[in-house]
């Protein structure tokens, strides 16, 4: 039974609804030929595991299975790493119990 | 640009925001509302408890139409190793009463429902509509809002800062800081749904009787955290919380703990056969009075998570939100019966309200927990709970071996991994920090 728990946060997501607002994404990740600690720290801590480690070894983040929670912005704004806000009104997650 | 200009705009209908606009609106204040979501309730997340107390000073008759899940009649406390917890349980059956203290509720269609009565009071509320900045007049004075609608600008006297623990708005401006990450925790949780005679069974509980239980120990592997479990109607809340700092130290997945706690022997029976229908994750403030920022200023007050209000140690959020959002409204209510302006001065008669209040009376009663509790994280929530957990065994298995011999390894293991001085001086760290 026990597969890898990454594996299982899509499973995890697709409970959810979402409004996707393409082409906006809401977290950006400052361009970069190193990623930082903070950063690569984020390809765990992510509830949603948004952030992802691309084949250049840069760390990518997509957005559209964000949960809002705001830890990425904690470890990684003030650094300068990221840049965080929330979706536009009526965007994002759409919690149906909360 | 909305050419109308308010009493007072409420950023967020979370608990503190419904609190802080329902109050205004009843009192003939002109009240917008803002919230991000499709509806009120829609980005809002929590465990949840709902404490009665805090809500009757509000709507004294809410019990007659909220959705309210079950009121609470038992309480349990987990102290968990890999295979075992060992439980303080309290039930009573006082709890059945007329008008019960606790209830377990659904976020999402219980800030529908206080929604609803924030509009009946009278109080505009637009949703979906993300505020992105507090408009500044040249002196710094805080004067409305902007918004992500077309010429989203709109004018108040005040402004009610209850965005959420994330707090953008707020540190955007500069009037407090981004939270740090040894001050929040991340809580990650399931819905789990069976039927209503399943969960009665597994839980113990007959009509709309309803348990809590909370957990700590191994399955937060060495980092500051809880487990919980609260019973709904025909559903179960599920999840566990760490501190951000611990996640980033460690390298822990949240989902990773939230499996495993669901694994554990004793929780797995709990939820089997579930149907999960919806995984949220929220951050929580945990750094308590210390954390606490800026309350007031030129134009502005802040309210619930925004502000840090939480108490970590009895678990308590939503009421100190509820509560610090009425008495923000009730200090606007009064400066604005007297027609005086809305100047830091006179706003920092919220901040004198609130120091008489439990809110900050509670908060700084525990001022030094969290030091105490995320700086010893390992020995508070792994070391602590394996000995504890190892000598409940030792005590109730029998094996032949003589008692006072049992006593002798027993308090030999617990020397071994703390000393006689890390005993006592963890002993009175707790007591100081909690007197």
């Amino acid at each position: 039974m026990p597969s890898e728990p990454s594996q299982r946060v899509e499973d995890k997501l697709f409970y959810n609804r979402y409004l996707v607002d393409s082409g906006r994404a809401h977290i950006k990740v400052r361009p970069h030929t190193t990623p930082s600690s903070r950063l690569l720290s984020m390809l765990k801590a992510c509830p949603a595991r948004c952030y992802e480690l691309n084949d250049k070894g840069h760390v990518e983040v997509t957005v559209d299975g964000c949960l809002e929670c705001g830890t990425c912005r904690v470890i990684c704004e003030e650094s300068g790493d990221i840049k965080w806000s929330y979706p536009r009104g009526g965007y994002g997650v759409l919690f149906k119990f909360g | 640009m909305i050419e109308e200009k308010f009493d007072a705009i409420v950023v967020g209908a979370g608990m503190g925001g419904n609190a802080a606009a329902l109050t205004m609106a009843e009192r003939g204040l002109k009240v917008l509302q803002l919230e991000r979501g499709e509806y009120s309730g829609s980005k809002n997340v929590q465990g949840a408890i709902l404490y009665a107390d805090m809500l009757e000073k509000l709507i004294p008759d809410f019990r007659e139409d909220a959705p309210l899940e079950r009121h609470l009649v038992e309480q349990r406390f987990w102290i968990m190793d890999e295979r075992s917890h060992t439980g303080l349980h309290y039930r009573s059956d006082d709890f059945n009463e007329e008008k019960p203290n606790r209830y377990t509720i659904i976020r999402a269609q219980f800030d529908k429902w206080f929604s609803q009565k924030v509009r009946e009071a009278g109080a505009t509320v637009l949703c979906e509509t993300t505020v992105t900045e507090l408009l500044q007049d040249s002196h710094g004075r805080v004067v409305g809002v902007r918004t992500d609608r077309d010429g989203g600008e709109i004018h108040a006297d005040v402004v009610v800062l209850a965005e959420g623990v994330n707090g953008v708005l707020g540190t955007g401006a500069g009037i407090r800081e981004l939270p740090k990450s040894d001050k929040v925790a991340l809580a990650v949780k399931e819905m789990h749904f069976l039927s209503r005679e399943t969960i009665d069974a597994r839980f113990n509980l007959k009509g709309d009787e309803g348990v809590v239980i909370e957990a700590v120990g191994t399955i937060s592997r060495g980092m500051t955290g809880m487990g919980f479990i609260y019973s709904n109607k025909e559903c179960i809340s599920l999840g566990i919380g760490c501190l951000v700092a611990d996640f980033q130290r460690t390298g822990e997945t949240p989902y990773g703990l939230l499996e495993g706690f669901k694994r554990h022997p004793s929780v797995a029976p709990l939820i089997e056969g579930s149907e999960v229908k919806e995984y949220s994750a929220h951050l929580i403030p945990e750094g308590g009075y210390k954390a606490i920022p800026q309350l007031c200023g030129e134009g502005w007050v802040v309210v619930g998570d925004a502000a840090q209000l939480n108490n970590a140690i009895h678990r308590e959020g939503s009421n100190l939100a509820m509560t610090s959002g009425r008495i923000a409204a009730e200090a606007i209510c009064l400066i604005k019966s007297r027609n005086d302006p809305m100047t830091a001065k006179n706003l920092s008669l919220y901040k004198k309200m609130l120091n008489d209040s439990f809110v900050i009376k509670d908060l700084k009663k525990y001022k030094d927990m969290p030091a105490v509790l995320h700086t010893h994280s390992q020995n508070f929530f792994l070391t602590y709970p394996q000995l504890f957990s190892k000598a409940m065994q030792d005590y109730v298995r029998v094996d032949g071996t003589p008692k006072l011999e049992k006593e002798k390894l027993m308090l030999n293991s617990f020397i071994k991994a703390r000393s006689w001085s890390g005993l006592f001086s963890d002993a009175l760290r707790i007591a100081r920090a909690w007197r």
